[in-house]
């Protein structure tokens, strides 16, 4: 066998104390459709972009025999105001008679040739914007050629394309691997990774867990590779529950999500689990009002509601701990005190002024009853940890006491420690009967901590499974498309 | 789809606790150090007369500054209030003729013509998702215009003695403008660090998106704060019309920017949340000193103008190495 183009040895890379991967070692060949598959979170993308060159290992090696490495973003990056061939030959354009000055006729001319090697009919000289999403991932893809690329590393590429656009990159991919390219291919969809690959790794935690010949494997043996058999926190012992707080009644805000419908009651727990992009953060986004549904009803106590903002929600005893910390989770100048109390500070006022003694006690005791470990109440939320960050929009959505709270990845980028004590949290929360909705992408948390389990799948509810009767190969079963 | 944990973020490690150098503290010794270098220079620089006239140059500057403060908390800017105090002075003045009205009724008109032109920008803001920017602009050249149409465009003259005697007389020894501008300051410093509205400025400064998670309005608190920016806009334009005993619509040229440059010198972030009125006030007292000691040492006014510049890049400049530490 000849040497692989691309050799990774013993990578290993943490962000800010957690490890993303750990001593992972793969080859790629030329002319290998090698597939990359797991859960999400299990380290595929960051290997994936330390590959490309877009992130430094900590430790560990990379060789690579080849001219160029190009990768085809999920979410792809072109100029939209320039053409077809502008964003192909980007950087490298052809030139004639001086340095810079761009020969406009062989750049459109060498652009229809690269296209016309994958088969697609582009005119080079439409504007970016103009294209479908199949026919602009064409043009990265005739972008990696035009560069002499060896190794195209493609993460999820057919999660935006309809059947009949995949079925066409999927031709492109076999034309590519034909001509000696070596692919890296990042995806969740069985079907396509029994049709295409060569070879399969599937990693888990950070590590690979195994790289196999694809024909050696099934969907049923390779599920379990990917879920592992690792246990994760001491399931909940579900409680009494009471009333019905929450009801959704054909939800729908297309295209992110159809038709969800589903109850909640005092002291449950309801995980809604499911890949990323399956609808789920939209669904929380649409409870608590920051981004309505525009189809179906929501009922608090049997009344329908309608919750067209976050102060709305509040004001309907619903509250949210969104899933992007920074971008939704805290004011980053504002003190501990001042982001915990933000969300109830009316509580603490004698009309419309701020009673600060009352205030600085309320954040004293949200501190203390959930660990935010701080230099002091007034210390700024930004240079606090990721956990730390987290306890503190915990604390602040539960100081303004509501009934029903939704939880989007509560334990995301949270190292060991604070996952268990937020777990613990959430068990306690119910214990005191609120009616928690807890989306998370971590299949142990969900089957630990719910009484029930919605997958959701494509925008659409696939299953609703009770986690005793349950396993993380069944949930994943529902929740992978195709 | 993307794998979520593997989103990528700087690595981050707790940082000491936070104990950042407050601006205003290296802005009242920057003053200090000025003050003493000009007592040396030119002795008659700390006569009380002078001190005195110093702050009442300084007092509609200072006014301003304080309200384009609340703007500027929020992540806004507002660009308008140069024409805003043009178009509040003329409003004021109309209303200012002897034998007309009591003082009291051309005083409130000129605020409420200012807080009209504050809450239109804010309705442009929050409603027509304008940026600040262009939004106030726009209101910049209209107020100008309304100001132009009120007037004539001829300076409203022959006012009222009681009305002129605000910008114009004194109260127990300190003139009048000097007294608006101490309650402005304290008013505002109450409301911005007491109140709740205060703590929701900050908030939606600080991260817009965060604060309407955490269930705030966030349109509307933008609204007090575009509003109330231009409510001392208009008590701004007023003092200057009664000051200058006319209502000039060709009045405050410039103004915003000065104001602005106050706030900034002050520590007050453009991108807002961060900030407040202690800054404004330092900021605008710098500027005055320094136009005041150029002044009495004789130096023209193209290199004062110099000079203000330099210190308003030199000042945020400091301020940013300072962070990036």
């Amino acid at each position: 066998m000849p040497d692989p183009v691309l050799e990774v040895i013993d990578i290993s890379k943490s962000f800010w104390g957690i490890q993303a991967l750990r001593g992972v070692s793969l080859n790629v060949h030329a002319g290998e459709i090698h597939a990359v598959t797991g859960e999400n979170g299990a380290g595929k993308s960051t290997l994936m972009k330390i590959v490309a060159g877009q992130e430094r290992a900590d430790t560990g090696r990379l060789h690579f025999r080849g001219r160029a490495i190009a990768m085809i973003h999920q979410e792809l990056l072109p100029f939209p105001e320039l053409s077809v061939a502008e964003n192909i030959f980007m950087g490298q354009e052809p030139t004639r008679w001086l340095p810079g000055w761009v020969d406009k006729a062989a750049r459109d001319r060498q652009a229809r040739e690269v296209l016309a090697q994958l088969g697609v009919n582009i005119d080079p000289r439409r504007a970016m914007r103009e294209l479908t999403v199949a026919e602009k991932q064409s043009v990265e893809i005739a972008k990696a050629l035009a560069r002499r690329a060896d190794l195209l590393i493609m993460d999820e590429p057919t999660s935006a394309l309809s059947e009949r656009e995949a079925e066409l990159l999927l031709r492109i991919i076999f034309d590519l691997k034909r001509r000696g390219v070596a692919i890296l291919y990042i995806s969740h969809r069985m079907p396509e990774i029994f049709r295409l690959a060569d070879t399969i790794t599937v990693m888990r935690d950070g590590r690979l867990v195994a790289t196999r010949p694809a024909a050696e494997l099934d969907a049923d043996r390779l599920i379990p590779l990917m879920v592992g058999r690792a246990l994760g926190p001491a399931s909940r012992t579900p409680g009494a529950h009471g009333e019905i707080v929450l009801e959704a009644r054909g939800l729908g805000r297309p295209p992110r999500f159809h038709d969800v419908s589903f109850s909640l009651r005092r002291g449950e727990v309801l995980g809604l689990a499911g890949l990323m992009g399956a609808g789920r953060t939209d669904i929380g986004a649409a409870i608590f009002g920051l981004a309505p549904a525009t189809a179906g009803t929501i009922l608090v106590h049997g009344r329908a509601v309608g919750v067209r903002s976050p102060a709305a929600a509040f004001a309907h005893g619903i509250a949210m701990v969104t899933e992007d910390r920074t971008e939704f989770g805290f004011v980053p100048d504002m003190s501990v005190k001042e982001n915990v109390t933000l969300s109830s500070l009316g509580r603490f006022s004698l009309g419309p002024f701020i009673r600060r003694r009352v205030e600085a006690r309320a954040a004293d005791e949200q501190m203390i009853r959930f660990d935010v470990r701080a230099a002091g109440r007034g210390q700024p939320v930004k240079s606090l940890s990721g956990g730390n960050q987290q306890k503190v929009a915990i604390a602040r959505a539960l100081l303004a006491d509501p009934e029903i709270l939704i939880l989007d990845e509560p334990t995301r980028g949270i190292d060991v420690g604070a996952k268990a004590e937020i777990h613990g949290l959430i068990a306690g929360l119910a214990r005191a009967g609120k009616a928690i909705l807890l989306i998370s992408s971590e299949m142990e948390e969900v089957l630990a901590l719910s009484d029930r389990v919605l997958v959701m799948r494509e925008g659409c509810v696939a299953a609703e499974l009770v986690p005793a009767a349950t396993s993380p190969d069944e949930i994943l079963r529902y929740a992978m498309p195709g | 789809m993307q794998c979520q944990a593997e989103t990528v973020h700087p690595p981050r490690v707790d940082r000491k606790p936070h104990t950042r150098w407050p601006a205003e503290l290296t802005l009242a010794i920057a003053i200090a150090i000025l003050m003493a270098a000009l007592s040396v220079l030119r002795p008659n620089f700390l006569n009380l007369a002078n001190l005195v006239n110093l702050l009442r140059q300084i007092s509609i500057n200072g006014i301003l500054a304080v309200g384009v403060t609340y703007v500027l908390l929020t992540g806004g800017v507002d660009l308008s209030l140069g024409s805003v105090v043009a178009f509040s002075g003329v409003a004021a003045a109309s209303f200012a003729h002897p034998g007309q009205y009591p003082a009291v009724v051309p005083v409130l008109i000129g605020i409420a013509a200012g807080a009209a032109c504050g809450a239109a920008n804010g309705l442009v803001v929050t409603r027509g998702r304008v940026a600040p920017f262009i939004a106030t602009l726009g209101m910049m050249t209209a107020a100008r215009g309304l100001a132009l149409l009120l007037s004539g465009g001829m300076p409203v003259s022959n006012l009222a003695s009681s009305f002129t005697r605000i910008g114009g007389g004194s109260a127990a020894g300190v003139p009048v403008p000097i007294l608006i501008f101490a309650v402005v300051a304290v008013l505002s410093w109450i409301l911005l660090s007491q109140m709740r509205v205060g703590r929701y400025i900050y908030a939606v400064g600080g991260n817009e998106n965060a604060a309407r998670a955490s269930g705030l309005d966030v349109r509307s608190i933008k609204m007090v704060g575009y509003t109330l920016c231009g409510g001392l806009g208009g008590l701004a334009g007023v003092v200057l019309a009664s000051r200058i005993t006319t209502g000039q619509p060709n009045a405050g040229i410039g103004y915003e920017l000065d104001a602005i440059a106050a706030v900034v010198i002050g520590g007050t972030s453009l991108n807002g949340g961060t900030g407040g009125v202690g800054g404004a006030i330092l900021g605008a007292l710098l500027i005055g000193i320094i136009n005041n000691g150029l002044d009495l040492l004789n130096v023209s006014s193209y290199y004062q103008q110099v000079v203000k510049g330099l210190i308003i890049v030199g000042a945020v400049w400091l301020d940013r190495s300072k962070q990036r530490t």
